[in-house]
Order: structure tokens, then C-alpha cells, then sequence
């Protein structure tokens, strides 16, 4: 990797130190970032962790309150207009117009990128059928499912031909076949060569999606890698779940602590993990725990945020 | 249904500012083009009842009056309130574009936060805002003439002067309320506030319906303070023909001097708001 500092032809995204204030609360508390050509790059975190304050940064629209950052190599308070003019933005929340049809919401985002009339047309009309929405182009966006919209917001961000693309939590509040039709379009982005940013909580979005991420925590970086080192680095191959019913579960960890590597105590299940889920399993039938369900997993980056945070990522 | 491969262009040079102010009103155009019809409707019928209830209605009951051609220097009194309800018409559109539709395309359509996220900057954003509410001006403003001219209340081409004056004068006060609304975080029955204890005195005080000079010497400072005051002057005077030179130029100076606060507030409250 042309990891060397100093070197930024590759890397779409540095960011040294960064930090955002708001008032006297800082959301982003100092940190590092190298976002490389080609790469899906995912920032995971629970709510508040500081992911849409760095997003915001990259997108160059909130200013930074301190360190460094360069974006397609140039600096967002210097060259703002013309980073954004490279980027394409999905924000958090919808800004869709609502009171303008599926086709125009594109047309008049296009111009604002300075493109023609004739340049925005051929566009959109490329866009609206890789969404899948070029027979609703005429209908009024209030008609629009949730997952269409969203697929729209994609489009809408495509519209200018960016080299680097910010999603913000691109899939919350979806139904899981909407998700899955919206990854399987930003897999054959990334395919075409677009550098993807994604910020998530759901570690799902983030293991199907990211070649790399970091985790983020209270405004800081806690892990960086690939999600297949995170859970190498901080989890085992597999996880025991057991199920208690309520109140049952005290003093079970003490008994079974020695049988896993690490043991985690949720309000409503013990994780063990250990490498080998069934064996443990096994072992702790024989010393006469009765939970009311099992479960033998793979590790995930739930494991990972659990482990760093002591936290579960979602709940 | 998969769609061919997109392809990817090269750069393409960012819009010098003009420009992308023009692209702002170009998307607000693109949005008002569905609802143009009610808005033609309703800046044609406000007017006309107003001309009906005051300038004919009022009118044949003062115009006998010695007293009442006194005031309004011997003209009829439709002739002598058209022009001023030109002013009062361009503040209230003014005011009405000027506030609920700012501070929704701030907090609930968004739509501001997603124009900043292109290369449009948030001063340039503003400007085009207040660009598009101007060219709204022009166009009701237009349709009140065509009226006044029906109702015969048009003396010679100094109405388009007053045309002018109008439309200044309501941008005068759209800036600064724009740079209000911006500030705005809830709804909180500010405007309703601004609509009744601004708009609605401003209308009924500025010289509209009588000379301030009929006022309490007391309050007659309040009407000075009013950009529809000054606005009122010029646009009757222009109608008329009887604006003299150096009241014109104050009355100019005013007008043009809140405009340039209330476009600099704007664009500041713009950055502020849309960068934090």
C-alpha cells in the first residue's frame, strides 16, 4: 500500500488529528483516516460516535474545528466548491424534494454540479435505470416507497459523475429486501471504480460492504482494519450464546469463565467465546447448565465493538 | 431490469458565481412552475378586491370631500391608492416567501442542506434565494398593474417607476425577514407574530390609505422606521408625477440601505447555519 506520508495521489481522503467542536462538546476527538482510490472504506459506530460529524468534514460542509485534512488532495476550506463538485453525497436523512417528480429531483440537482440541460437528461436517464425507478420517473416523489427513495438519493448523488462517494448510514430505517437491492447496487459501484465512504451502525452493512473500516467510540478511533483482521485481532473463531431465563443467569459466568477465552454478560444471554463453539458447549452441559436456548456462531464486529467498548453496538 | 455500466466523466470546472446563483433560481422555477397558476390567481384577486373594497367602495364616499382632495392632491381616490397597494402587495408577497418557505426548505423539505452539498456555496444559495423571491415580485407586481390599468387608475408610463419602487421596496423588508427566518430553529408562532404585529400595522400606518401627516405627531417617527412608508412615497409619487428630487433620493437611500443589511444578514445566517 503507498502508505508513505506525504504521498497523497492515492489517497482520496487524509485526514491527521481531525477534530469537530460544537460549543464546548467535541464529537470528533482527534483522528486519523487514509481513504485509498477503489476502496470501500466504512466508518462503524454506535449513534454519537462522532461517524456524521466526520462525514460532514469529508463532504466539505461543516468546517473542521482543528488538525489537518485533504480531500481528492485539496484542502474543504480552501476548495469546498471544487471537492463537492467531485463527490457525491447521500445524506442521513432524505432531502429529496418532495414537491418535484422522481425525474426533475435529478434534473435540477445535475444543474447545480454546471451541467447542461442536454448532459443532465442523458444522465438521469442512465441513473434512473441502474436504481430501477425509470418506469416511476414521472410519478410524484409522496409515491415513493422508503427503499425507493433511497435508491433515488443514490441516483440523485451519481448525477455529477463523483470519484468519491459519502453514505451516511445508507440503509437505516429500511426493510431488509430494500437493503439488499441497495448493496448490490453500491457492490457494482465499487466495482466501477468509485471509492466508497460509508458510515453504519448495522456491523452486517459493514462486513458485506467494506474492504476497511475503523471503529469509532465516543469521537475517537478504537480499531482500524479490515473486518476480517478486527475479528481476528479481537474476537475468536466462534461464540457460544446461552440463553437463561430472567434472573437465572447470575453466578454463571464465575462457573463457566474458565471454559472460554473471555465471557460477556448481555442483559439477556452470556457470550463464550471461544474457537471451538460446540466443544464448549459440551463442556458446559456436563457442568449442568440448563440455558433455555443455544447458539454457535461465527464471530462478527458486534463481538469486535463489544469487546472495545464493553458496549453492544445496537440496542 | 440491470442497467448498462455508468460511466465516469472527466471533472468538470466549478460555476463562477452568477452563475450559480442563476442555477439556485433556476431550481426554485423548476419547483414553482406546478403551483404558478394558483399563485397568478391569487396575486391578481388580492389586489382587485382591494381596489374594489377601497379605491371604489371607500373611494365614492370621500371623493366629494374637500378635505380628502386636499390629501390626496386632487386626484381621484382610486388613482391615488393604486400605486401605493402596488408597495403593499410587493411586502406582503414579500412576506409571505419570506418566511414559512425559508425556514421549511431549512428544517423540513431540507432542501437547502441538499444545495449545499453541491458546489453551490450557502452565500451563494442566499442570493439566489432572494433572486427568486425578487423575480416573484416582478411577476405579481406585473399582474397588479394589468389590473389598475383595467380600473382605469393609471395616469401615464410613471407607473412603471412605481413598478420598480415596489418591488424594491418589498425586498427591503423580504432580506431582513429572510435573515429572520433563517435564524428560526421552531415554528413557535414567531411569524405569526411578524404577520400581526409587523405586517399587519406597517399596512394599516405607511401612508397607504391616508398621509402620515394625519397620524399623532407621536407615532408619525414609527412610519419613518417603515420601508413601506418609503416605498409608498416613491411609488405614488412616481404615479403621480409629483416625487420631487431630493425626497426621492432619501427615500431611495433608505430602502437601498436595508436591502444591503438584509442581504448581508442573509448570506451570513446562510453560512452559519448550513456549515455547522
Amino acid at each position: 500500500m503507498p502508505g508513505s506520508v506525504g504521498i497523497v495521489s492515492d489517497s482520496l481522503v487524509q485526514a491527521r488529528g481531525l477534530r469537530k467542536r460544537f460549543g464546548r462538546f467535541e464529537a470528533v476527538r482527534g483522528i486519523d483516516i487514509d481513504v485509498w482510490a477503489g476502496e470501500v472504506f466504512g466508518f462503524l459506530g454506535p449513534n454519537g460516535a462522532g461517524k456524521s460529524s466526520t462525514m460532514r468534514m469529508i463532504a466539505c460542509v461543516s468546517p473542521r474545528s482543528d488538525g489537518e485534512l485533504q480531500v481528492l488532495g485539496m484542502d474543504p476550506d480552501v476548495d469546498g466548491p471544487q471537492i463537492r463538485g467531485r463527490l457525491g453525497v447521500v445524506p442521513q436523512q432524505d432531502n429529496l424534494d418532495t414537491e418535484l417528480s422522481v425525474r426533475d429531483n435529478l434534473h435540477v440537482y445535475g444543474r447545480y454540479f454546471g451541467m447542461s440541460r442536454a448532459a443532465v437528461r442523458a444522465r438521469a436517464a442512465e441513473l434512473l435505470d441502474f436504481v430501477q425507478l425509470t418506469d416511476r420517473a414521472d410519478d410524484p416523489l409522496e409515491q415513493l416507497s422508503g427503499g425507493m427513495k433511497r435508491r433515488l438519493t443514490i441516483a440523485r448523488s451519481l448525477i455529477n459523475d463523483p470519484e468519491l462517494m459519502l453514505l451516511d448510514e445508507p440503509t437505516t430505517g429500511l426493510d431488509p429486501q430494500a437493503r439488499h437491492l441497495l448493496w448490490d447496487r453500491l457492490f457494482r459501484l465499487k466495482q466501477q471504480g468509485v471509492t466508497l465512504i460509508i458510515s453504519t451502525h448495522y456491523m452486517d452493512e459493514a462486513e458485506q460492504l467494506c474492504d476497511r473500516l475503523v471503529v469509532m467510540d465516543g469521537g475517537l478511533i478504537v480499531a482500524e482494519g479490515s473486518p476480517r483482521e478486527l475479528i481476528a485481532r479481537y474476537s475468536t473463531r466462534e461464540v457460544l450464546e446461552l440463553r437463561f431465563p430472567p434472573g437465572d443467569e447470575h453466578g454463571w459466568p464465575e462457573t463457566l469463565s474458565d471454559l472460554a477465552d473471555r465471557v460477556e454478560q448481555l442483559p439477556d444471554r452470556l457470550l463464550l467465546y471461544a474457537a471451538d463453539g460446540e466443544a464448549t458447549l459440551a463442556a458446559a452441559h456436563r457442568r449442568g447448565v440448563q440455558p433455555t436456548s443455544t447458539l454457535v456462531r461465527r464471530s462478527s464486529l458486534e463481538d469486535v465493538f463489544l469487546r472495545l467498548t464493553g458496549r453492544s453496538l445496537v440496542h | 431490469m440491470m442497467g448498462e455500466p455508468l460511466t465516469f466523466a472527466d471533472r468538470r470546472p466549478v460555476l463562477a458565481g452568477w452563475a450559480a446563483v442563476l442555477r439556485v433560481v433556476e431550481g426554485l422555477w423548476t419547483w414553482y412552475r406546478r403551483n404558478w397558476r394558483a399563485a397568478v390567481v391569487s396575486s391578481v384577486l388580492q389586489p382587485l378586491l382591494m381596489l374594489m373594497a377601497f379605491g371604489i367602495g371607500f373611494g365614492s364616499l370621500i371623493d366629494t370631500s374637500a378635505r380628502a382632495a386636499q390629501a390626496t392632491g386632487g386626484v381621484r381616490y382610486l388613482v391615488y391608492l393604486a400605486p401605493a397597494l402596488l408597495a403593499v402587495s410587493a411586502v406582503q408577497t414579500a412576506a409571505f416567501e419570506s418566511s414559512y418557505p425559508i425556514l421549511s426548505s431549512f428544517k423540513w423539505r431540507r432542501t437547502y442542506e441538499a444545495v449545499t452539498a453541491t458546489p453551490i456555496t450557502p452565500g451563494q444559495l442566499a442570493v439566489g434565494q432572494l433572486t427568486w423571491i425578487a423575480l416573484r415580485l416582478i411577476m405579481s407586481g406585473g399582474a397588479y398593474l394589468l389590473v389598475i390599468m383595467l380600473f382605469g387608475a393609471v395616469r401615464g408610463p410613471g407607473v412603471l417607476a412605481a413598478w420598480v419602487f415596489a418591488v424594491l421596496c418589498g425586498m427591503a423588508f423580504s432580506a431582513l425577514l429572510v435573515a429572520f427566518s433563517a435564524a428560526q430553529e421552531q415554528e413557535g408562532g414567531a411569524f405569526t407574530a411578524i404577520f400581526r404585529f409587523v405586517v399587519l400595522p406597517m399596512t394599516l400606518f405607511s401612508g397607504t390609505f391616508f398621509p402620515i401627516s394625519q397620524l399623532p405627531r407621536v407615532v408619525q417617527p414609527l412610519a419613518w422606521v417603515s420601508p413601506l412608508w418609503h416605498g409608498t412615497e416613491l411609488a405614488r409619487g412616481a404615479a403621480l408625477g409629483t416625487l420631487q428630487l431630493s425626497a426621492a433620493a432619501g427615500h431611495l437611500g433608505y430602502l437601498v440601505a436595508l436591502l444591503v443589511v438584509g442581504v448581508q444578514l442573509t448570506r451570513w445566517q446562510f453560512r452559519v447555519r448550513l456549515t455547522r
